[in-house]
């Protein structure tokens, strides 16, 4: 008996449509020629060139990159010495509490987040006189604070299901510690170290609640500036921009895929 | 593969002569995972070329004795000696001990050379040195077409080939091998188990594995230690530990066996006679001085069974009951046959006619003997 397909490959279509149309149309107005971001006045690449000739944005997004890059890899590096001491530390003291702190940014409100560290910086700048101001600084380590527990969850699944006995086999070798975690610890889970990396970049890229919090009169990151002219009336500057981030996310995610997947081979 | 059996040979096994130096020493070691004490009080040599074996069902801490002295673990109580030298604190990467994983643990980031390469490079070998020590690595075990390959792009058997060779490429004065054929299949693992042992007799160092095969122990080892729930029964030949098991447990353990319970009640010459069940009377030989009323088991092996009244000598124990299981392997063929309501002997016969020439069938009646060296008397 041969089983009818359309319905179910009509669901698909109307689940891809769901997800991917409004992109799509963000993309396609972007090449809008007209002033109204809804009506289509013929093809254009003029809102490209003006957002080229708009230094509010271009700086706000060079400044989002820096921030997303540090914290990106401060998190992975904290997030891989958080996931061995939980994989591979054994049941020490405190185990429990410094699992549960660990992860609890996962499920707090940004708005308490946001909240508690712009009091915890304006605190101690009056204290001790750092962080002077905000803006770089504290945007990164309050984007710290939360990406680094998204990292330690990515880096310790990979760490658990990793055959400990390649580690004693590398030590049984002769391997001392620190060769057995360079040559054989790292390049194994590197997959997941450069997952958690972009999941820390792209929190980070993203981020307004927090950022909106502990940012200063000079700071405005990329989604700041996004959402505050959006206010404004929305230009179609703004949809070419976010077809250039659409650009280079889909591109780091290509090339990432074929990285890992050559990788595998 | 008998040419380890030391009744054979004229000269004295090192683990029979007073006058040799252990290689390993074991001593009063033991192992707690904090209630759960996995090894307790172990002692045990080893001697320099020998193929050991340690072997016991799952959880019997035999697993554990090897990391304890791979290196990997470190025991609660008690010391480890390798060749004179005390290890218990050196760590793994310091001794002169390598060991194939029963995961081969074969790094996967890297090709087969690579991987044989890995330890000689820890040694800080030169280049030139280590390319030839990979080649004669590879060579020894057959795999030189395989150097550039990953481990996932290898078949179980040919894992199992570079696991053993990078074992031995930093020429370990001794070798661990935890289950190393338990991922095979069974003929490749047959095959297998003859190659190791050559292997092992031509590059002359000394085996340690761990196997809960007792086919496998026996096939391969110059001696093996049974053990269970963190002790060693018996340690011995496969010869010496098939025919004289010293426990019900080892008897059971190693192949099949019939026991029957019984009570001393009488010594002949070299023999004891047993009172068993259903006025069951057994004569075994018995040279241990036992006192009268002793209870003691009687282990039999099912292929020391006679058929009555085939090849019956003087002084031969019987037993009759009624068939009421075949199984035909082939070569043997396997009986049951219940000889009291709680009882059933097993008796294995050699098939040397064809099976539709055979007489034994479904319910019939039969009397097995055997003779009075042919069974163990045990007392524990």
């Amino acid at each position: 008996m041969k089983r009818r397909r359309w319905p179910l490959y009509s669901l698909l279509a109307f689940g891809y449509a769901f997800l991917y149309v409004p992109v799509l149309l963000l993309v396609v107005y972007s090449f809008n020629a007209s002033r109204l971001v809804t009506v289509w006045g013929g093809f254009s690449t003029h809102w490209y060139g003006e957002l080229l000739n708009n230094t509010q944005i271009l700086d706000a997004a060079w400044l989002s990159i820096r921030i997303a890059t540090v914290n990106a890899t401060l998190a992975t590096v904290l997030g891989t010495l958080a996931a061995m001491a939980l994989v591979r530390g054994g049941r020490f003291r405190g185990r429990g509490g410094f699992e549960l702190l660990l992860t609890a940014p996962l499920v707090m409100p940004e708005v308490i987040v946001g909240l508690s560290l712009l009091l915890l910086f304006v605190a101690m700048q009056h204290g001790i006189g750092w962080p002077d101001g905000r803006g770089f600084t504290t945007i990164t380590i309050a984007h710290i604070t939360f990406s680094m527990a998204y990292a330690t969850v990515v880096i310790r699944a990979r760490l658990a299901q990793m055959d400990r006995s390649l580690e004693e086999a590398a030590m049984d070798l002769g391997a001392r510690p620190l060769v057995v975690y360079l040559r054989i610890t790292l390049p194994l889970i590197a997959p997941a170290l450069l997952s958690a990396w972009l999941l820390a970049f792209t929190l980070s890229l993203d981020d307004l609640v927090i950022a909106s919090f502990v940012a200063g009169p000079a700071s405005t990151t990329l989604p700041m500036v996004v959402y505050s002219s959006v206010r404004l009336g929305v230009s179609p500057q703004i949809n070419a921009l976010a077809s250039l981030i659409l650009l280079f996310v889909s591109l780091a995610v290509i090339i990432a895929g074929l990285a890992l997947a050559r990788k595998r081979d | 593969m008998a040419s380890h059996d030391a009744n054979d040979q004229s000269s004295l096994a090192a683990w029979q002569d007073p006058t040799a130096k252990p290689y390993v020493r074991i001593a009063g070691v033991s192992r707690h995972f904090g209630e759960v004490h996995a090894l307790n009080d172990v002692s045990l040599d080893i001697y320099q070329g020998e193929f050991f074996s340690l072997l016991g069902g799952s959880g019997c801490g035999k697993s554990t004795l090897l990391r304890l002295l791979a290196g990997l673990d470190t025991p609660t109580k008690g010391r480890i000696w390798i060749d004179g030298v005390d290890v218990t604190d050196i760590p793994a990467y310091r001794r002169p001990v390598n060991m194939m994983f029963q995961s081969y643990a074969l790094f996967p980031h890297m090709s087969v050379e690579a991987n044989v390469e890995f330890g000689l490079r820890q040694e800080k070998m030169p280049k030139a040195e280590r390319g030839e020590r990979v080649s004669e690595m590879l060579d020894l075990l057959h795999i030189g077409d395989l150097r550039k390959r990953r481990p996932d792009q290898l078949s179980g058997g040919q894992r199992q080939r570079v696991a053993l060779a990078r074992s031995l490429a930093k020429h370990p004065k001794l070798l661990l091998l935890d289950e190393p054929l338990g991922a095979l299949d069974k003929k490749l693992r047959t095959h297998t188990q003859f190659e190791l042992v050559k292997l092992q007799e031509r590059i002359g160092i000394t085996f340690v594995t761990v196997t809960h095969d007792q086919e496998e122990a026996m096939t391969m080892s110059s001696r093996i230690a049974v053990m269970d729930a963190g002790q060693i029964i018996q340690v011995d030949t496969p010869g010496a530990i098939y025919e004289y098991p010293n426990s019900r447990m080892v008897a059971s353990f190693i192949g099949s066996v019939n026991l029957f319970e019984g009570k001393v009640f009488g010594r002949e010459d070299n023999d004891i006679l047993i009172a068993g069940d259903d006025y069951l009377v057994m004569r075994l030989r018995c040279l241990q001085p036992l006192s009268l009323g002793t209870p003691v088991t009687v282990a039999v092996r099912p292929e020391k069974m006679r058929l009555c009244p085939e090849c019956q000598g003087p002084g031969d124990n019987r037993v009759t009951g009624r068939v009421e299981d075949i199984a035909y392997l082939g070569n043997v063929s396997i009986f049951h046959v219940r000889v009291s309501p709680s009882q059933v002997v097993t008796m294995t016969l050699a098939n040397m006619q064809p099976r539709t020439e055979q007489m034994l069938t479904w319910d019939q009646e039969v009397t097995m003997t055997w003779s009075p060296v042919c069974g163990v008397v045990l007392t524990e």
